[in-house]
């Protein structure tokens, strides 16, 4: 314990119980994230339910294990290496997919339940404040979300690849070209590196975008916070006959170029270059950060002025 | 110490004035009933005490500015708005868990000391319980914070009469201890009479009455009148008249009225006006189409400060 030095010695017993309770600063936007969690139970059952999918595809495949080994002896190794990995890539696919999901619909609603539910008014009455509500609900895609996929991700290629070396030793055949080709290490290390870059800080003006609507729309979120994009394009065609715009926002959110050295190749494989340092000097990264704390300045302004629908 | 000081507070819905000019200032400890029609601006009045609303004109709420600074003043106010905001999805155990996290005054075992005594258990969702269960678990919650002000907008909207006068019952003798102030609005006025220690009429964005509850005790008199006396008893000129079983009750504001109580008693019998009966004297004496001068009935209660 520190000596309080705002304190002051001279003043009745009175000023203690004056003083607010310290608070640290991070408890209500922990709270916050918590609240989420249990409003949003999909943010964590979509991707273990993509994990459950995978798993029971996979299962089934198992038959064909020892014999589809068996085969491959024959083949060159690239080709080899390609479909030993393919189930572990696809389910890391889907596991992902589940989440860029989850991540576009809870956005969508996370500003817009509240006012539609009223509750809106309870959560007002508690002394949180508007920034560390959008926060909170921010966090949720661009850091919870991405985390969750990665522990379920891991956690399924790990079963996975046990389930495999069961099997195939079951049948007497060797693992080490199993082991030799899922490198379950690295695949964690590029799928964390994938999910951190491009999921988390590329998408986030989307993010943003997205909380923005939700905080604003009174209905039809959805259809907000796509037709503008739709009708600039449209609007630019008929006007000019060129789709710049269109060709600036697929060029931004297909690739994501900067993170890797090859894009378009799978975001786990291990044979992958990651080029960090060309991520994040990337002009485009830091125009779309701009963009999504733009985007959430103004859900904060949205959250303050909107009421109950 | 003056809880709530509101100096030609203005707000305008485009061209409809929810609140034109109000000055008020609410006193430590005070319950006050904030009564009106609908859409006198009950509501709006409440939203900008409570930070959820902009507005013109000056507005201290326990020295801060609602508008700017709702979160710091929310560890100081409380607000239940109705019945129906407490999340549906919400468990029991996750709504105290919340509030506790977030809430530096929640006291988490007065809380559910409050629920132990209701039906209402902590596994329990939002959505699997009654209204007035509903109702209980959001008083549970409210009480449970060490609150200087509590805000209550139709709190007991769609309860049962045994849910409303428990919910009254509970909050006088579990929570108001004279140090705290309560603003309360509700179409129930006979429900709360008891219960304020001051009242405030509000009609289309106006202040129209604004007196404690002696002084209604003192001020205002009805006289039920039998039909051979009642013209003796217009003559001191009744702010409001009735007929009810056969007589007549005549309604006086012995401020204005400059008649006082033994020229009243001879001609009926006098007692203290009902809140409502009040209410439709003031309130139903106002002309539809001038909203912007003051009632001739109560021209200094408009004014006036609660102490």
């Amino acid at each position: 314990m520190t000596i309080q030095a705002n304190a002051m010695p001279d003043s009745p017993m009175g000023a203690q119980v004056i003083a607010p309770p310290a608070t640290s600063a991070t408890r209500p936007m922990y709270w916050s994230v918590r609240r989420e969690l249990w409003e949003y139970r999909s943010i964590y059952i979509a991707p273990l339910a993509a994990a459950a999918a995978s798993l029971f595809g996979f299962l089934i495949s198992l038959f064909r294990l020892p014999h589809k080994m068996r085969a491959l002896a024959a083949l060159d190794p690239m080709r080899q290496h390609q479909a030993v990995v393919m189930p572990y890539h696809l389910a890391s696919a889907l596991i992902m997919a589940a989440g860029v999901i989850v991540s576009v619909f809870y956005c969508l609603d996370a500003l817009h339940g509240e006012r539609r539910d009223r509750s809106i008014l309870f959560w007002k009455s508690l002394p949180v404040s508007d920034l560390t509500t959008v926060l909170s609900k921010a966090i949720i895609p661009i850091l919870v979300i991405q985390l969750l996929t990665f522990v379920i991700t891991v956690a399924t290629l790990s079963i996975m690849l046990l389930l495999s070396t069961a099997v195939l030793l079951g049948s007497g055949l060797s693992v080490t070209s199993l082991w030799a080709q899922v490198s379950l290490f690295e695949m964690s290390l590029m799928l964390l590196y994938h999910l951190l870059t491009m999921h988390a800080l590329w998408y986030a003006p989307v993010y943003g975008w997205l909380l923005l609507v939700s905080g604003w729309a009174r209905r039809a979120a959805f259809l907000w916070a796509v037709l503008p994009w739709l009708a600039i394009f449209v609007v630019e065609k008929i006007a000019f006959n060129t789709s710049h715009f269109a060709t600036m926002l697929a060029h931004h959110f297909a690739g994501g170029a900067e993170a890797v050295a090859y894009p378009g190749t799978l975001p786990i494989d291990p044979g992958m270059m990651i080029t960090p340092v060309r991520f994040l000097t990337a002009p485009g990264l830091w125009i779309g950060l701009a963009f999504a704390a733009a985007f959430l300045a103004g859900a904060v302004r949205m959250r303050r002025y909107q009421g109950p629908i | 110490m003056t809880v709530i000081e509101a100096r030609g507070l203005r707000k305008a819905f485009g061209a409809t004035i929810a609140l034109d000019d109000v000055d008020l200032q609410v006193a430590e400890g005070r319950i006050l009933g904030l009564i009106g029609p609908n859409g006198a601006g009950k509501t709006t009045a409440l939203n900008a005490i409570l930070g959820l609303t902009p507005y013109q004109g000056q507005l201290r709420v326990l020295g801060r500015d609602p508008w700017t600074e709702r979160d710091r003043l929310m560890r100081d106010v409380c607000f239940i708005a109705d019945v129906a905001v407490l999340p549906r999805w919400i468990r029991v155990s996750q709504a105290l868990d919340y509030v506790a996290g977030v809430h530096p005054r929640f006291d988490r075992a007065k809380a559910e000391g409050f629920l132990a005594r209701t039906n209402i258990r902590s596994a329990n969702k939002v959505r699997e319980l009654s209204k007035g269960m509903v109702a209980q678990l959001h008083l549970a919650l409210v009480m449970a914070i060490d609150a200087k002000l509590l805000v209550l907008d139709e709190p007991t909207l769609g309860l049962d009469i045994l849910y409303r006068k428990q919910f009254y019952d509970s909050l006088l003798n579990d929570y108001y201890d004279r140090s705290r102030t309560i603003v309360v609005t509700t179409h129930q006025v006979e429900e709360i009479q008891n219960v304020l220690t001051d009242l405030m009429f509000i009609n289309r964005g106006r202040i129209v009455l604004n007196c404690s509850m002696e002084e209604i005790e003192s001020r205002y008199v009805e006289v039920m009148v039998h039909p051979e006396q009642v013209a003796a008893a217009r003559a001191f000129k009744p702010m409001h008249e009735r007929q009810m079983l056969g007589r007549g009750i005549l309604l006086f504001d012995l401020a204005v009225n400059h008649v006082d109580r033994q020229q009243l008693g001879a001609v009926g019998d006098l007692r203290t006006p009902s809140i409502a009966d009040l209410f439709v004297a003031v309130v139903g004496n106002q002309p539809a189409t001038a909203p912007s001068t003051a009632p001739p009935t109560a021209p200094t209660a408009a004014q006036g400060a609660i102490r």
